[in-house]
């Protein structure tokens, strides 16, 4: 009886496993699970990154072989595509900085040993790693990868005989799809309960850094979103194998009927886009909360208007869900519905403009420490201005029906969605390596990596917008047949040469990473200086957190410079100051 | 005796905290972490955490049914005729369903009940962990077994219900009021199942010797979802029947 009553113990308090097979493959540990997030997203940006190098070639050398895939045909083309867009949105940008950092961090930061639901936490983990491989068997399998893009619109991707990847590839595609919204809702349960009832003493919810704010907040909109796109899913999958007709209109295939009648294309893209905008913020979000928390610590100040940030992140969220139609203004909405979708969107300048702005004002009069984790987060300031610029032209339906095809659209959400996030990533990966590890990330080499992928994001990105406006369209694996988009070829050649040098700077992240793992420089457990609660624990963490003890929160997150204090920091443990006024 | 030991080898963990610890690390105490929560926080969290689930679950039937009212407002062209038509042929639902409806509204009863009986016994082990083995003395309806087997009884009617569906001439695929009839039964039954499981596993619990406090937890947290999936029948059952 002993030894089992003891078994039932060790698995509610779950006490540090022993075994390699517990220990790292399936952890309970949200730390564990949280690098097994990060190295998931690792691999897949650097499948990702290699399918929009190939599109890149293919670009400017139509007729080169290239590596896998041969002679790039026009459907060729559109796999890389469509499976470049879906590993980047769903196992990059949502798997890093949620699944990797959320999870890692989230538990620490606000004084809890664990995530509320650790089972499930490991679940939800191998569910997203499940997803990945399903939808990587979709390049194996005959007629190869899916060509109806990452938005999978109908009727497109809902019949079987619309082109060589739209059979058992594009089953593959919509089953990870489905698969991923499950394991993401599973996080999004746990990181919701952890933040609501697992909070430190003295950690109330205006206590909380800006950080977890930004996980807090994404969590409920992939809690509101992804049903709908399982939902969207389970339809989609219904039209293609069971013959039922929710968005197939009356539709022939080469002449042939399809049996289908009656269904909807636009019902799909409503649903789709209902989950897709939310996606964007989804995938921003964490990125704003680690570029806030940075700039607070590297300024040695206090977080410009920490109340107007936390508002901020909630109207983005609740706005991010009003807006979906601006996706849709190509699909003949009545100008009076574009009207107010317009509008909405419009209005998401606002928050956006109240977080920017209160980002440079953080930076205003700081003694600002240019680290590398610092350059990224004023390195996503940057790009998050420029590419949520471009937002309120495409905000119009009247330009947007001329920019819709176009790479201006490309270049905007490449920018804001894409790069910027990364850049989140990046700077998260920088600022908290040496408490995930136990030792710093190379100083010079990091600076080197910003620096070459800062410019080469910018090369990259900023020609697209000209070459958009001069009418490039955008998913035409052929620039060099249409006589007017020919002449546009030298900007074309720019953006792949940059490109190049863009991912092979990306190696000296990866070498950087994995060489500072093992030889980098031994991290004390308070490199940076900084108030949150995983600075006050051992580097790496145990594996309770804070070594069988629970910390009290007296002070907030953004205690820096302040006056009379002994050092230009106050831990968020420290005995509580006086208000300043 | 089984239960007894198992609480005393659970509960302690409270205890575990040592108070005054050196800065910057201070102990909360009350919270009784880092080790096993105790019984009304481990409920309050799994609740909690359910509450947080059923919002997916509910955006799911909302998404289908936004899906069913634009679906069933479209026109289709006849290729024949090149006119508007409407393909959207009311389906007669079998009078099975309104069986089964009540053999749901019944194990909701029973699941309630189940709830309450072994939330009780939970709680009297704590109060009375003096004079434990007395608890054993008094029969105990097994109103758990009961709402599995008036779950499988349900899922078995609704397959029968299909069967019947099927024999009518509405397959999948016939119209899309038939579509949208096997979608949202099979997905409901799909979520159903769910909880049959989650049943199974509180049964399971009790044979691996699991404290009476965990599998409480279970049961409980498997009522209220199998309250809500009564509830979201009803619905279900009210749009297939009054919106067609």
């Amino acid at each position: 009886m002993a030894t089992h009553e003891s078994a039932a113990h060790a698995s509610h308090t779950h006490a540090a496993p022993q075994g390699f097979i517990r220990k790292w493959i399936f952890s309970l540990d949200h730390k564990v699970i949280g690098l097994q997030y990060y190295f998931l997203a690792l691999t897949a940006v650097f499948v990702g990154m290699f399918l929009s190098l190939l599109m890149r070639i293919h670009l400017i050398w139509p007729t080169a072989t290239l590596p896998f895939f041969g002679e790039i045909k026009p459907e060729t083309y559109l796999s890389l595509l469509t499976m470049h867009g879906t590993i980047m949105v769903f196992f990059v940008l949502t798997t890093a900085p949620q699944g990797g950092f959320g999870n890692y961090f989230l538990p620490i930061q606000i004084g809890a040993p664990d995530m509320a639901f650790p089972v499930l936490n490991m679940l939800s983990f191998w569910t997203t790693f499940l997803g990945f491989v399903v939808l990587l068997a979709a390049f194996v399998v005959t007629g190869g990868a899916p060509l109806h893009g990452w938005t999978g619109y109908a009727p497109l991707s809902a019949l079987q005989s619309a082109g060589p990847g739209e059979g058992l590839g594009a089953d593959l595609w919509i089953t990870s799809i489905a698969i991923f919204c499950i394991g993401a809702l599973m996080g999004a349960l746990n990181f919701i309960t952890t933040t609501l009832d697992m909070r430190a003493k003295g950690m109330t919810m205006m206590r909380m850094p800006l950080t977890v704010w930004a996980w807090f907040v994404t969590a409920i909109l992939g809690l509101l979103a992804f049903g709908v796109l399982l939902s969207a899913g389970i339809l989609l999958l219904m039209d293609r194998n069971l013959g039922t007709s929710f968005f197939v209109p009356l539709v022939t295939v080469n002449g042939q009927l399809t049996g289908h009648k009656g269904g909807s294309p636009l019902l799909w893209q409503h649903l789709f886009w209902f989950f897709g905008h939310p996606e964007v913020y989804i995938a921003i979000l964490p990125a704003m909360g680690m570029c806030s928390q940075l700039l607070s610590v590297f300024s040695r100040k206090p977080i410009f208007g920490y109340k107007a940030m936390v508002y901020a992140i909630m109207t983005i969220g609740f706005l991010g869900f009003m807006v979906w139609g601006h996706h849709m203004f190509m699909s003949g909405m009545s100008p009076y519905t574009a009207f107010a979708f317009s509008i909405m969107t419009m209005g998401i300048g606002v928050p956006s403009a109240i977080k920017t702005f209160n980002w440079l004002g953080t930076l205003m009069g700081g003694r600002i420490r240019f680290t590398s984790p610092m350059l990224f987060a004023i390195g996503f300031v940057s790009l998050f201005v420029t590419g949520g610029i471009s937002g309120p032209f495409l905000a119009q339906p009247v330009l947007d029906i001329y920019l819709h095809e176009t790479y201006f659209v490309i270049a905007h959400f490449h920018l804001i969605m894409g790069v910027a996030s990364i850049f989140g990533i990046f700077a998260a990966t920088y600022y908290w390596f040496p408490k995930m590890f136990g030792r710093m990330m190379n100083e010079p080499l990091a600076k080197l990596h910003f620096w070459l992928t800062f410019v080469g994001a910018y090369a990259i990105f900023m020609p697209m917008h000209y070459y958009g406006m001069s009418a490039g369209l955008r998913r035409y694996s052929q620039s060099t047949e249409v006589a007017y988009i020919l002449k546009l070829l030298p900007i074309q050649r720019f953006i792949t040469i940059a490109a190049f040098i863009t991912i092979a700077s990306q190696f000296i992240f990866v070498i950087n990473l994995f060489w500072s793992m093992f030889k980098g420089a031994k991290a004390n457990d308070n490199p940076w200086e900084a108030t949150t609660l995983e600075w006050i624990t051992a580097t790496p963490p145990p594996h309770d957190n804070f070594g069988g003890r629970t910390p009290v929160v007296n002070n907030g997150p953004y205690e820096y410079s302040v006056p009379g204090a002994p050092r230009d920091f106050v831990m968020q443990t420290d005995p509580e100051i006086k208000p300043k006024h | 005796m089984a239960s007894f030991t198992t609480t005393s080898a659970v509960e302690p963990e409270i205890s575990r905290d040592d108070h005054g610890t050196a800065p910057p690390i201070r102990d909360g105490g009350d919270y009784g972490r880092p080790g096993l929560p105790d019984y009304e926080t481990r409920l309050r969290r799994a609740r909690l955490g359910l509450l947080v689930a059923l919002i997916p679950v509910l955006m799911l039937f909302v998404s289908f049914t936004s899906a069913y009212v634009v679906r069933q407002g479209l026109p289709t062209l006849d290729p024949r005729t090149n006119n508007l038509i409407r393909d959207w042929i009311p389906v007669a639902l079998p009078r099975l369903l309104l069986l089964n409806t009540f053999v749901l509204l019944v194990s909701s009863v029973s699941m309630e009940l189940a709830r309450r009986q072994i939330k009780a016994r939970a709680v009297m082990e704590t109060a009375s962990t003096a004079t434990g083995p007395s608890i054993g003395g008094q029969i105990r309806m097994p109103w758990l077994a009961m709402t599995f087997v008036l779950g499988l009884a349900f899922l078995f009617g609704q397959w029968t219900a299909w069967k019947q569906l099927a024999a009518n001439g509405f397959y999948v695929s016939t119209t899309p009021s038939s579509s949208f009839v096997y979608l949202l039964t099979g997905a409901h039954a799909a979520h159903l199942l769910g909880g049959v499981v989650a049943l199974l596993i509180a049964s399971i619990a009790a044979l691996l010797h699991r404290s009476l406090k965990t599998r409480s937890i279970v049961v409980d947290v498997t009522a209220w979802y199998w309250h809500f999936m009564a509830l979201l029948w009803i619905y279900i059952f009210g749009l297939m029947k009054f919106v067609r």
